[in-house]
């Protein structure tokens, strides 16, 4: 018997009307359809999340960053084994991973993205075997309070999720503090290049210190950074329960190593050997564009990048200081999805960026600009990232683009990478 | 660093520094710097004493918690209040305008006694007991100074829970008159208080990256003699942009 079929009748009603609503959606060009569908059968049904996810092998990957990249990455070792429900598309709420799971076959094992917020309502429901936490950092100023509520919500999920593993970054305090709730965890030391959100312990309220030798802990109450299973210990090297793997993938940044180590631990509990694991991970190129490269104007490419907060900021800049130096066009708005305020600008150590060509776009371009003026990074604005990409010597240039900039773009332009 | 050196302390910034406030401190030092002074940026992380002999302290915007701890430190060893009777210059920003009043309340509805720089109260609420509690002031913000400050229009982003007033016959005055968004959340239309050379405003962040003629009024009450600078051209071009997007 198919898994299908035993689906309830209510549920089956509930799925036809998901794939009717998001196939009329794409038909229209209102866009992948992934949400519509979704929400038009969970308004029908409000079980069929659970119902459709039961019995399967899940994973849920979530974070500020990185939960898009992971989630591919996570796909691309599941499907060793054969089929792979997976919410690609980026729409990480309730809609958008029932979307993935309602596509066939209804058995297969899924690497779903979900959104923090999203995560206890959505892993209540489909009873993952693993959840990936990647890291807590402040994202959207004008959404107050943040990251100490989702670290704290994820604690208390963890204690509802019978038989779940915590696949969680140790080397970040609040995910540390979220994992510790769940039944049992796969620890990885993936790095943490943005403490500012992690100054005060997640259990207690006071200091955290941090030393080289225990990396972080609280002077107060029992926390502390748990001894790692799997580390990155560079762009191309993990220690994995003591063994040195090595790690290839077409990804840039160690940042991405340590998406890739997260996504090896889950899909080792979802029964994918580590070294199968990491070997498929090889070919994902680029994801949802970005690492793409995007035909700018002519003779000038660019290698589409998204930074949508300080943390992911800094990655970038660690990741352009790998590349011989570049032009780099930052481009940036501050609509609802990014975020209103754009204080977090003045987090942003650009000042590394002095020396190289800098030109700004977006529709916030003007806070660049003063940023940049305070940093001493001589720069010019310009009206669109093209218009931009003009003004450059022909070449590969670096764009780096926060979420509505960089999804814009992207419909822009056709990037040559497979998105 | 000469004796000459014009000293910023950049006050707790791992508590007090959650909208990219460190940022008033760098403008600050390159203004200072633009005119061939010397600025020198003391970062004082929690748990350290305050310093008593710097020119000019800056307190940024934090989250519930962390401004618990961080006015704990401040009352311990009362440095800061000994600094401004000494004649410093202070920036209060946010949480850090709710620290320097007389009393402000945590997440756990308890009302924490400030540092008392300014004698002013933050709440919750003024309403009457059973009035509904205000959502929180979040948004754009552009206050009209008091004219007494001789500088313009103030623009930038508001994000708290309190609202805040003085105390009766309170010394001081408010920093402006809202023109577009919340601020003190009086009836007065209020925003910020300023008394002496301690200036607080909800106007969070970089609120001097926007506003360089609020930055040099604070330098020009460290030293008088303070030369005109121009520009950037850049904070200009923000502030023609956003005051036309903001429609006032």
């Amino acid at each position: 018997m198919s898994a299908a079929t035993k689906l309830s009748p209510r549920a089956r009603v509930a799925l036809a009307l998901e794939h009717a609503a998001s196939a009329t959606s794409r038909r229209l060009g209102r866009g992948s359809g992934e949400m519509i569908g979704g929400k038009v059968a969970l308004r029908t049904h409000p079980g069929l999340l659970g119902e459709i996810a039961a019995g399967r092998a899940l994973a849920c990957v979530s974070g500020t960053n990185g939960k898009t990249t992971t989630t591919r990455l996570l796909a691309a070792a599941l499907s060793t084994i054969g089929a792979v429900a997976s919410n690609s598309g980026g729409a990480n709420m309730g809609p958008g991973v029932l979307h993935a799971l309602a596509r066939r076959p209804y058995g297969a094992p899924g690497a779903l993205e979900v959104d923090e917020l999203w995560l206890p309502r959505v892993a209540r429901e489909v009873h993952p075997l693993a959840v990936v936490l990647l890291n807590v950092t402040r994202d959207q100023l004008d959404r107050s309070n943040e990251t100490r509520r989702i670290s704290g919500m994820w604690r208390s999920l963890g204690g509802e999720l019978a038989g779940c593993t915590a696949v969680a970054n140790c080397d970040d305090p609040l995910v540390t503090y979220a994992a510790e709730g769940f039944e049992s965890q796969v620890w990885v030391a993936a790095g943490q290049n943005w403490t500012a959100d992690a100054m005060v312990c997640p259990s207690c309220g006071k200091l955290l210190e941090r030393g080289p030798e225990y990396g972080w802990r609280c002077g107060h109450c029992e926390l502390r950074r748990p001894t790692p299973d799997i580390e990155v210990l560079s762009t191309d090297t993990l220690r994995w329960r003591g063994m040195s793997v090595m790690v290839s993938l077409k990804l840039p940044g160690r940042v991405n190593t340590g998406n890739a180590a997260h996504a090896a631990a889950a899909a080792e509990l979802l029964g994918v050997a580590p070294a199968a694991a990491l070997a498929a991970m090889t070919s994902v190129e680029a994801v949802q564009g970005r690492y793409s490269e995007a035909d700018l104007a002519p003779g000038r490419r660019g290698r589409l990048l998204l930074a949508k907060n300080p943390a992911g900021w800094v990655e970038m800049l660690e990741l352009l200081d790998t590349e011989p130096e570049r032009p780099v066009i930052i481009d940036f708005n501050s609509r609802t999805a990014d975020g209103r305020d754009p204080s977090w600008l003045w987090d942003v150590p650009f000042e590394r960026l002095r020396g190289r060509l800098v030109l700004v776009t977006g529709e916030r371009r003007e806070d660049v600009g003063v940023r940049l003026a305070y940093a001493q990074v001589p720069h010019t604005l310009y009206a669109s990232a093209e218009q931009a990409a003009a003004a450059a010597p022909p070449g590969v240039l670096d764009v780096v683009a926060n979420y509505t900039a960089f999804r814009d773009l992207l419909v822009r332009t056709t990037p040559r990478g497979k998105a | 660093m000469s004796e000459s050196a014009t000293r910023i302390a950049l006050v707790y910034p791992e508590l007090l520094g959650t909208y990219g406030d460190g940022g008033n401190a760098l403008v600050l030092a390159t203004r200072l710097q633009w005119r061939g002074l010397e600025a020198e940026v003391v970062s004082v992380p929690a748990g350290a004493p305050l310093p008593e002999q710097c020119d000019l302290y800056l307190l940024g915007g934090g989250e519930d918690e962390p401004q618990v701890l961080a006015v704990d430190g401040l009352r311990a060893g009362n440095a800061l209040s000994r600094a401004v009777d000494a004649g410093a210059t202070v920036l209060a920003v946010c949480a850090g305008y709710q620290i320097v009043g007389h009393s402000f309340p945590g997440s756990d509805g308890r009302q924490y006694d400030g540092v008392g720089l300014l004698p002013v109260e933050t709440q919750r609420s003024f309403g009457a007991p059973g009035e509904p509690i205000p959502p929180r002031a979040v948004g754009d913000i552009v206050i009209d100074p008091d004219p007494v400050l001789g500088i313009p229009a103030l623009i930038g982003y508001e994000n708290h829970g309190g609202r805040t007033r003085p105390l009766p016959g309170a010394e001081g005055r408010p920093v402006g008159i809202v023109r577009r968004g919340i601020g003190n959340g009086t009836a007065d239309r209020a925003e910020g208080w300023v008394m002496g050379k301690v200036l607080a405003t909800y106007l969070h962040g970089p609120v001097l990256a926007q506003n360089p003629a609020l930055a040099d009024l604070l330098l020009r009450w460290v030293n008088p003699d303070l030369p005109e600078l121009e520009g950037p051209a850049e904070a200009d071009e923000l502030r023609r942009v956003r005051l036309k997007a903001l429609g006032v």
